[in-house]
C-alpha cells in the first residue's frame, strides 16, 4: 500500500505527553497497527497542552482532527477494535473534534497557533502554517521599522517585568553609531524557573522554529549577528529540539550569513545553564553566559547598552521574541488590536497544581482569574474547595477568593498588589498550610540567592527562622512584626527582584490567610494586621 | 544532560574535551557541563586542567562549580533522582512525596544509598506544573508521582542494574 493511503495520527512528544507516557503508547499503536496491517502515518506533534487529555491522540478526517484522550497503553486494543483511525467513534475516549473543544476553542492562539498542530521539527510544516513569513517581511524593511513595527504592537515583555520590547530594541538599535560596529547580542532569556509555568518550554518543544525566527528578526532589528538562548538545565527535550531545529535552519540558509540570499547574517546557539534561578535575572543571566557565577550586576548601565561581554545586548524572554514572528507577519495592529489598556496583545497563561484541566491557555488580557481558574480549568483535581492561588511564580503574591475577580492585566493585579508575571496559575485546595507556604518562599530565596545584597541573603535566612518561631508559638505578636519589618527591608534594600518580591507571597500569606499563622497563638498584631487588610 | 556514566576519569579525554571548547566566548559553563556529562561529575582533577586553560585560578572555577546546584564535585550513584519541590508540585503532594521518599530510601537531599544506586536531589520546577508530583530520572521526566508510584519506579532503577549485571 502506498503511504498517501495511510491514516495520519498524531502523538503527543513534548514533556508532560511523554512523561504522561506518549512514548509507550505510540510504541504500542505503531506494533499493533502493523500487526492487524493497518496503514497508519505516525505524527508526532507537540502538544495542545490539553494536559487532562494527554496524551490526547489525533485523527485526521476531513472534516478537521478527531480526538482521543488520556490515551494509556491499557486503552489501545480497545481503540483499535472501534477501529479509531476511521475518525468519529462511540470509543469511551473519543472527545470529539479537537478544535471543538471549549476550553480550545475559547482560547485566542497567536503565540500558540501551532503547537500541537504541526511536527515541531518539520521546517517544511512550519513554513506550511505562516512559518518564516515575518522573516521575509522583516528583510525587507530597514533596522528602525522592524522597531517600529514591534513599538505599534504594545508588546510588553514577558518575563514578568513588562518593560516596552520596543523601546528595548530602540534603545540597543541606538547604542551605537554604525562606524564605531559594535558587536551586539540577541539574547534569549530560556531560564524559565518560575513554579507553574511552562510556556516557554511549550514554545521550544513544540515550535522551535517560531523562536529562532523571532530571534533572527529582532538581530536584524538592531544590527546584532549573534544570538544566544540561554536555557535551563532540567529543559532536556527543549535543548534537544531546538539544536535539532537550529541545525535545520542553517541547512535551508534561515541562519548563518546569509540569510535567504539577503546577505545578513545571524548566529545562534543554545546555552545550557545549570540550576540556578536566579539566572533568570537578566544581568545574573549575562554573567553565567559569561563563564562565571550567577551574581546580579547593579543597574545602570542597562544591559542594552553595557550588556554581554559589555556589548549592547537586547535580553528578551522566550514569549517576546515568539511574538515577534506573528507582528511582522499578520502587523503591528492585529496584535495591538488583542488585549485591554496598556497590556496588549495575548498572555499565555498557565494553569497549574491541584487543577483538574491543566493546561495552557493562551488569551487577551482582561478575562478575571475567577473565569480562568473555574470556566476553563474546571477547579481543583481532587474536587476540593481551593483556597490560596499563587500567580506569577515563586516571587508572585497568594491571592485570596476575594481577589479572584481581578482581571488578568498588569495593572488592575498590581493595583490589588499582585503580579501576572509570566502568567503561572498555582492553584491550592483547602488543606494548604499558608503558614507553611511563607516559610518555603523565604526558604527558596535562601536557596537561590545569587548573596550579592545582604537583604536577600541574610535576610531570607533570618526570614525561615522568623516563620519558625511563629509557628513554634514564641512571641508571636512581636516576631510578626519583626517578620513584617523584614519584609520592608527586603522589598527596599535588594538589589533585584529575588529579594525584592519574595516578600510578596510572605506579606500576602500573611494578609489574606493570617488565620494560618495565629493558630499557633492569640496574637493581638495579626488581628490588627487582619483588620487592615 | 543529566545522565551520571560510569565512565572512570581519563585526564586525556578531559583535556579533549577543554580544548575542543576553550576557544567559545564564556567557555566555562560548557566546559561543565560536558565534563559532568562524560564522567558524571566535575573531578577536582578536571579544575587542575580547567583553570589554566580559561587562565583562570583554581578558586574561580571551584567558585563556579559551587555556585550552581547542577554541578557536582563527587561522584553519583548509578541514577540520580530529582524531586520537584515547587510550588505547582507542594500543590499536588510534593511534600509528602519528599518524606516519603527520603525515608525509604534512608537518605537526604544530595545523598547516596548505601547500595549506590540512587543518589537523590531536589529541583526546583521541571515545567510539568498541570501534572505534578513530578520527578527526575536521567532525561526521563514522571507526572502525578505518589509515594506507591515512586517506590515502583525505585524498584524499576534497581533492577534495571542487575539485568544488565546478569
Amino acid at each position: 500500500m502506498s503511504a498517501a493511503m495511510a491514516t495520519r495520527i498524531y502523538i503527543p512528544s513534548d514533556t508532560t505527553a511523554k512523561a504522561l507516557g506518549a512514548d509507550r503508547v505510540a510504541r504500542v499503536i505503531e506494533a499493533t497497527a502493523k500487526e492487524q496491517g493497518v496503514e497508519l502515518e505516525i505524527v508526532r506533534n507537540g502538544t495542545r497542552a490539553l494536559y487532562w487529555l494527554d496524551p490526547l491522540i489525533e485523527v485526521d478526517t476531513p472534516e478537521g482532527r478527531f480526538g482521543y484522550g488520556p490515551v494509556t497503553v491499557k486503552d489501545v486494543d480497545s481503540l483499535f477494535a472501534a477501529e479509531f483511525w476511521s475518525g468519529e467513534t462511540a470509543h469511551p475516549l473519543a472527545v470529539g473534534l479537537v478544535e471543538e473543544i471549549p476550553y480550545l476553542k475559547r482560547q485566542q492562539r497567536l503565540t500558540f497557533s501551532r503547537a500541537g498542530v504541526t511536527d515541531p521539527l518539520s521546517l517544511s510544516d512550519y513554513e506550511a502554517h505562516d512559518g518564516y513569513k515575518g522573516l521575509r517581511n522583516a528583510l525587507k524593511l530597514e533596522a528602525q521599522g522592524i522597531v517600529d513595527a514591534v513599538k505599534a504592537s504594545g508588546l510588553r515583555g514577558r518575563g514578568g517585568a513588562a518593560f516596552p520590547t520596543g523601546i528595548k530594541w530602540q534603545t540597543v538599535l541606538d547604542a551605537n553609531s554604525p562606524e564605531q560596529q559594535k558587536q551586539k547580542y540577541i539574547v534569549c532569556n530560556a531560564d524559565e524557573g518560575d513554579s507553574g509555568t511552562f510556556a516557554d518550554r511549550l514554545v521550544m518543544e513544540c515550535d522551535p522554529f517560531m523562536l529562532i525566527e523571532g530571534m533572527t528578526i529582532a538581530g536584524l532589528a538592531v544590527g546584532a549577528t549573534q544570538g544566544y538562548i540561554y536555557l535551563r538545565s532540567e529543559y532536556p527535550l527543549a535543548d534537544k529540539n531546538l539544536n535539532a531545529a537550529i541545525e535545520s535552519a542553517y541547512a535551508n540558509n534561515l541562519l548563518g550569513e546569509d540569510i535567504l540570499g539577503s546577505g545578513r547574517h545571524f548566529d545562534l546557539e543554545v546555552r545550557v545553564g545549570a540550576g540556578a534561578y536566579i539566572c533568570g535575572e537578566e544581568t545574573s543571566l549575562l554573567e553565567s553566559l559569561e563563564g562565571k557565577r550567577g551574581l546580579v550586576r547593579a543597574k545602570p548601565p542597562l544591559p542594552a547598552i553595557v550588556g554581554l561581554f559589555g556589548q549592547p545586548t537586547v535580553v528578551n524572554n522566550v514569549l517576546s521574541l515568539a511574538a515577534v514572528p506573528f507582528i511582522l507577519d499578520k502587523g503591528a495592529q492585529a496584535y495591538a488590536d488583542c488585549g485591554m489598556g496598556r497590556s496588549r496583545g495575548t498572555l499565555p497563561f498557565q494553569v497549574a497544581g491541584n487543577v483538574k484541566q491543566g493546561g495552557l491557555v493562551e488569551l487577551a488580557f482582561g478575562p478575571t482569574l475567577r473565569e480562568l481558574m473555574f470556566d476553563f480549568a474546571g477547579g481543583t483535581r481532587n474536587g476540593r474547595p481551593l483556597r490560596a492561588v499563587q500567580v506569577g511564580g515563586p516571587l508572585g503574591a497568594y491571592l485570596p477568593e476575594s481577589q479572584w475577580d481581578t482581571p488578568l492585566d498588569y495593572e488592575e493585579f498590581a493595583k490589588v498588589g499582585a503580579v501576572l508575571g509570566h502568567g503561572g496559575v498555582v492553584m491550592f485546595d483547602d488543606t494548604v498550610d499558608m503558614g507553611e507556604q511563607a516559610r518555603f518562599s523565604m526558604e527558596f530565596c535562601v536557596a537561590e540567592s545569587c548573596g550579592k545584597c545582604t537583604p536577600c541573603r541574610i535576610g531570607s535566612t533570618r526570614g525561615v527562622e522568623v516563620i519558625d518561631r511563629i509557628h513554634a508559638g514564641q512571641n508571636v505578636d512581636a516576631n510578626l512584626e519583626l517578620l513584617s519589618d523584614l519584609c520592608e527591608t527586603m522589598l527596599d534594600g535588594s538589589l533585584c527582584a529575588m529579594g525584592g518580591m519574595t516578600p510578596f507571597p510572605v506579606q500576602s500569606a500573611v494578609k489574606h490567610f493570617g488565620e494560618d499563622f495565629v493558630k499557633h497563638s492569640t496574637s493581638e498584631h495579626l488581628n490588627s494586621v487582619l483588620e487592615e487588610a | 544532560m543529566n545522565t551520571p556514566g560510569s565512565v572512570s576519569w581519563e585526564p586525556t579525554a578531559a583535556q579533549a574535551i577543554i580544548d575542543e571548547l576553550k576557544s567559545k566566548p564564556g567557555a566555562l559553563l560548557p566546559i561543565l557541563h560536558a565534563i559532568q556529562n562524560r564522567f558524571a561529575y566535575v573531578p577536582e582533577e578536571a579544575v587542575a586542567l580547567i583553570a589554566p586553560a580559561l587562565k583562570l585560578s583554581r578558586a574561580e572555577v571551584h567558585g563556579v562549580i559551587s555556585f550552581y546546584h547542577h554541578f557536582r564535585t563527587h561522584q553519583p550513584g548509578r541514577h540520580v533522582v530529582e524531586i520537584c519541590r515547587a510550588e505547582a508540585c507542594q500543590a499536588q503532594g510534593s511534600r509528602a512525596l519528599e518524606a516519603h521518599a527520603k525515608s525509604s530510601l534512608g537518605v537526604d537531599y544530595h545523598g547516596t544509598t548505601a547500595d549506590r544506586a540512587i543518589t537523590l536531589e531536589p529541583v526546583y520546577c521541571l515545567g510539568n506544573c498541570s501534572c505534578g508530583a513530578s520527578v527526575r530520572v536521567g532525561d526521563e521526566i514522571y507526572a502525578r508521582m505518589t509515594p506507591e508510584s515512586f517506590d515502583e519506579l525505585v524498584d524499576g532503577l534497581r533492577t534495571e542494574r542487575l539485568e544488565v549485571l546478569s
